[in-house]
C-alpha cells in the first residue's frame, strides 16, 4: 500500500507546474512534544518549536500572531509568538485539553476537557476562565458557527453533539450521532454542522435550524474492512461546495460533494490520517498522517496528493498561518 | 450470603421503593435504528427552558438569525436498574501483586454507570447498580430473585458457568437479560448458550488464539505446554492445543504440574522454587516458547526466568492474553484509564473492562432507543446494526450465533502491552475478530 502511495505522489508531482504561494504551516507532533514549522512553497520543514507534553489541538489567532497549542498532558494551552517562535504564556484550559475552537472575533477560546466532561470557555485577552460547561462523556470535537452565536461540542462516549448558546453558555440541544464523534465543522453559511464519528464510521450532517440529522454519510473503500474506515478531521471549503474528511487508518481523505453528500473521491495520503487544514489561498488541503510521521499536501483543484513532508513523531493537528 | 450495596444503589432503591421499572416516558420515542440518529427532545440538565415557541422563519442563506430557545416539557426520569451478581471469596495468588482487588469488575460497572448517567442526564435516564455477593459455587437463585424483584432487568454475572446456568432460564422467563462479565468458559457460548445470555468477557479459545497468532507471527512455532491439575488449567490447556492446531504451532511436549497442596507463599519459598522449576523443565525437548496453563495460581508465576534453557514463557505467565490491559493507552484508552483511576484509585483490569462494556451496552441501547423498556433494549442490542465503542480501536459487535462480543485480545506482560490480536495477515470473510475463538461454522450453539 505504501509503495502505491509513493507512485501516486511521484506521478502527481510531475503534473504540478505552479507551486502555491508560501504559507507557514504548523503541525503538532503528539509523541515528540514539538511543533514542526513547514514552508508550504518549498514543501519542507523549516523549524521546530519545543512545547509541552502531548501537543494535540492547534489553532492560530486570526491575525496570525499567536499560535495556541493544547498541551494535553500538561493540562494547559500554550501561546506561541509566531514572530519569535517562543512560548509567551499559557491559558488556564482545565485538565487534558484536546481540541478547541477560537471564536470568530478571536476573543474567546472554547476548549474540550476530555477527562472532566467539560467545555472550558476562556477569555483569551484576560487569560481567564469565563465558565465551565458540563457536557457528555469525553468531549472532543469543538465547532463554532460563523457568526459566533453557537458552539458545538461532541462527546465521544455519550455520542452526542451538544449545541451551546455562546451568550448564555447553556446547552440548547443534544443531537445523537454515530459512535465516538470526533470533530464538528460548520458550513461556512452556518446552515449545517458536520460531525465525524470515528468508530461509527460515518459523518452526520446536522441542520443547524432544526437541530436534526438530515444526512448520514457513509464510506466504502474496495479492499478495506469497514472497521478500518474511521472518520476524524473535517474541512469544508469556504465556498461550501466540497468537504474533505480524514479517514484515520483507512489512510485516505474523502472528498465529498456537499450538495449530493456523495463521496466523489478517496485521496491516498499517509498512514492514520487525523486532521486537516486549508491554506488561505484555498489551493491546498494539508493532512496529518500520524503513523507515517508526515503530512500530505492535496491540490484542491484536482484533488490529487501533491507531496508528503516528514515532520515529527505522531503528527496530530495542523494549522496554517493566515496572511 | 453476604450482600454489599453501594451508597448510590441504596439511594436509588429508596427512591424506587415499591416501584417497578418505569417504562420510557411517553413523549420523545425515537426510532430504534442506530443508522438514523435523531434529535432528542429532552431538556439538558444545564438549560433553563424559556422564551418563545419554535417555528421562527428560516434564516436567510449566508446570514444567521439568533436562535430562539425552545420551550420544552419537563421530562419524566426513566430509571434503568442493573444488577451485579458475583461469587466472591478472598483469593490468594502466587504473587501478592496478582491478588484480585476487592472490587474487581464491580468498579468497572460503577464507572460505566456514571458514564451512562452523564449521557442519561441529557435524555432523562437514570442508571443504578445493585450489587449482590455469594460464596463461590453457592446457590445464587435467591440473590438473583431478590435483584429482579427489586426491579433489575439487566443482570451482570461474575459467576462460574454452573452458577450462571442455575439462573439463566429463570431470567429468560422474567424477561431479564444476563451479561456474563466473568466466565471465560466456552461451554456458556457453545453447548449451554442461551438467547438471553450475552458475554462481554472473551472465551479461553479467544484468548489462546490471540496468543497463538502472535507466536506464529513471530515465527516461534515450537512450543512445550505445562499445565496444572485443576479444571480451569486443563480447559485452558485444551484451548492452547486447539490454537496450535488452528494456526500451525507445534506442541512438541506436554507436562502436567500436579498441585500437591501446601501454602502458596512462604518466607523461604523462593530458594526452593529457584531449584524446582529448572529441574521440572530439564527433560523437555528443544522448543521456542514454553506455554503455561495455570489458571489456579499454583505454579505459573514461578516459571519465567527459572526454566532449564532460556526460553520465553507465555499463557498464564510471561506473555499473557487478556480482555484488557491496565497499561493500554491505545485507541483513546488513556481516557477510560484516567477516569477509572481517578474514581476507583487503582488500575483497570480485564473484568472491570468486561463489566464496563456490559453496562455501556445497556446504556448505548437505552440512548439509541430513548427508552428503558427491556424489550426495546433487547431488540436493539440484538439488531444487525448494534455496536459499542470500548477503546479497542474498532466498533465491537456481537456474534449473533451465540451472543459473544467480538473483541481484540491484548497480549502483555506485567508492565506493558506487547501486542494486540488478531495479528496482521489472519484474515476472515466476516470480521478478522472472528479469527479468535470458536467461529460460526464450528459452533454447536443452537439458540431458540
Amino acid at each position: 500500500m505504501k509503495r502505491l502511495g509513493f507512485a501516486a505522489l511521484a506521478a502527481s508531482a510531475c503534473i504540478l507546474a505552479n507551486p502555491a504561494s508560501a504559507f507557514t504551516v504548523y503541525v503538532s507532533n503528539e509523541r515528540d512534544n514539538t511543533i514542526t514549522i513547514v514552508d508550504s512553497e518549498k514543501m519542507e520543514a523549516v523549524g521546530t518549536i519545543k512545547v509541552g507534553q502531548r501537543p494535540r489541538g492547534i489553532t492560530i489567532s486570526h491575525d496570525g500572531k499567536v499560535l495556541y497549542v493544547c498541551a494535553s498532558d500538561d493540562d494547559t494551552v500554550e501561546m506561541i509568538d509566531t514572530e519569535t517562535n517562543q512560548i509567551i504564556g499559557t491559558l488556564p484550559s482545565g485538565p487534558d485539553p484536546e481540541l478547541f475552537v477560537l471564536s470568530p472575533d478571536g476573543k474567546t477560546l472554547y476548549v474540550a476537557n476530555e477527562d472532566d466532561n467539560l467545555v472550558t470557555v476562556i477569555d483569551v485577552e484576560a487569560r481567564s476562565v469565563l465558565s465551565e460547561i458540563p457536557v457528555g462523556v469525553e468531549p472532543e470535537g469543538m465547532g463554532v458557527s460563523p457568526d459566533g452565536s453557537v458552539i458545538v461540542s461532541t462527546s465521544e462516549t455519550t455520542n452526542m453533539a451538544h449545541f451551546i448558546d455562546a451568550e448564555t453558555h447553556e446547552i440548547t440541544d443534544n443531537v445523537l450521532v454515530d459512535t465516538r464523534p470526533r470533530y464538528a465543522e460548520f458550513m461556512p453559511d452556518g446552515s449545517e454542522v458536520w460531525v465525524s464519528a470515528e468508530i461509527g464510521g460515518t459523518v452526520s450532517v446536522i441542520d443547524n435550524e432544526t437541530r436534526e440529522v438530515t444526512q448520514t454519510i457513509t464510506f466504502e473503500i474496495p479492499g478495506l474492512r469497514a472497521e478500518a474506515i474511521q472518520p476524524v478531521g473535517v474541512k469544508i471549503m469556504p465556498d461550501g461546495k466540497k468537504a474533505y474528511v480524514a479517514l484515520g487508518p483507512a489512510n485516505r481523505v474523502a472528498v465529498i460533494n456537499t450538495e449530493t453528500y456523495e463521496v466523489e473521491k478517496y485521496v491516498l495520503v499517509g498512514q492514520r490520517v487525523w486532521q486537516l487544514a486549508l491554506t488561505p489561498d484555498e489551493k491546498t488541503i494539508i493532512s496529518t498522517n500520524g503513523v507515517s510521521n508526515d503530512i500530505t499536501f492535496i491540490d484542491t483543484e484536482t484533488d490529487e496528493a501533491i507531496q508528503s513532508v516528514t515532520v515529527g513523531q505522531l503528527p496530530w493537528g495542523v494549522v496554517v498561518k493566515p496572511q | 450470603m453476604t450482600s454489599r450495596t453501594s451508597i448510590r444503589a441504596v439511594l436509588a432503591s429508596l427512591l424506587l421503593a415499591g416501584m417497578a421499572i418505569s417504562p420510557a416516558a411517553a413523549q420523545g420515542e425515537a426510532p430504534a435504528q442506530s443508522s438514523e440518529p435523531t434529535t432528542q427532545p429532552s431538556s439538558p440538565p444545564a438549560s433553563q427552558p424559556s422564551g418563545q415557541p419554535a417555528g421562527q422563519p428560516a434564516a436567510e442563506p449566508g446570514k444567521q438569525q439568533p436562535r430562539p430557545k425552545r420551550q420544552r416539557a419537563e421530562k419524566e426520569t426513566t430509571r434503568i436498574q442493573i444488577g451485579y451478581l458475583r461469587a466472591y471469596a478472598p483469593q490468594l495468588a502466587l504473587s501478592v501483586l496478582d491478588v484480585p482487588p476487592r472490587n474487581d469488575g464491580v468498579a468497572g460497572a460503577e464507572v460505566a454507570i456514571d458514564d451512562n448517567n452523564t449521557t442519561g442526564g441529557f435524555l432523562g435516564q437514570e442508571f443504578t447498580l445493585d450489587v449482590a455477593e455469594v460464596e463461590p459455587e453457592a446457590d445464587v437463585v435467591e440473590a438473583f430473585n431478590k435483584m429482579v424483584e427489586a426491579g433489575a432487568r439487566y443482570v451482570l454475572t461474575d459467576l462460574s458457568a454452573k452458577q450462571v446456568l442455575s439462573i439463566v432460564d429463570f431470567a429468560r422467563d422474567k424477561g431479564v437479560l444476563v451479561f456474563n462479565v466473568g466466565s471465560t468458559d466456552d461451554v456458556l457460548r457453545e453447548e449451554e448458550c442461551r438467547a438471553n445470555l450475552f458475554h462481554t468477557m472473551p472465551t479461553r479459545t479467544m484468548l489462546a488464539d490471540g496468543l497463538a497468532q502472535y507466536l506464529i507471527w513471530k515465527q516461534w512455532k515450537n512450543w512445550v505446554l505445562i499445565y496444572g491439575s485443576h479444571e480451569g488449567d486443563q480447559a485452558f490447556a485444551d484451548a492452547l492445543r486447539r490454537a496450535a492446531e488452528r494456526f500451525g504451532g507445534q506442541i512438541v511436549a506436554e507436562k502436567l504440574f500436579e498441585d500437591t497442596g501446601g501454602a502458596r507463599r512462604t518466607d523461604t519459598g523462593v530458594v526452593q522454587i529457584q531449584r524446582q522449576i529448572p529441574v521440572f523443565t530439564q527433560d523437555l525437548p528443544e522448543h521456542d516458547v514454553m506455554l503455561v496453563a495455570d489458571e489456579s495460581e499454583v505454579f505459573g508465576t514461578y516459571v519465567p526466568f527459572r526454566t532449564w534453557i532460556p526460553r520465553p514463557v507465555a499463557g498464564s505467565a510471561g506473555l499473557v492474553p487478556s480482555a484488557w490491559h491496565p497499561a493500554s493507552e491505545q485507541w483513546g484508552g488513556t481516557q477510560i484509564q484516567n477516569r477509572f483511576e481517578k474514581q476507583v484509585g487503582r488500575r483497570m483490569l480485564s473484568k472491570d473492562m468486561a463489566a464496563w462494556t456490559a453496562v455501556r451496552i445497556v446504556g448505548e441501547a437505552a440512548t439509541r432507543t430513548n427508552s428503558g423498556d427491556p424489550a426495546k433494549i433487547e431488540e436493539h442490542i440484538k439488531g444487525e446494526n448494534f455496536s459499542v465503542a470500548a477503546y479497542r480501536g474498532q466498533k465491537l459487535t456481537f456474534r449473533n450465533w451465540n451472543w459473544q462480543l467480538r473483541q481484540p485480545v491484548f497480549l502483555g506482560d506485567n508492565r506493558s502491552v506487547v501486542s494486540t490480536s488478531p495479528q496482521e495477515g489472519f484474515l476472515h470473510q466476516v470480521s478478522e475478530l472472528d479469527t479468535l475463538g470458536i467461529d460460526q461454522p464450528e459452533t454447536v450453539c443452537k439458540l431458540d
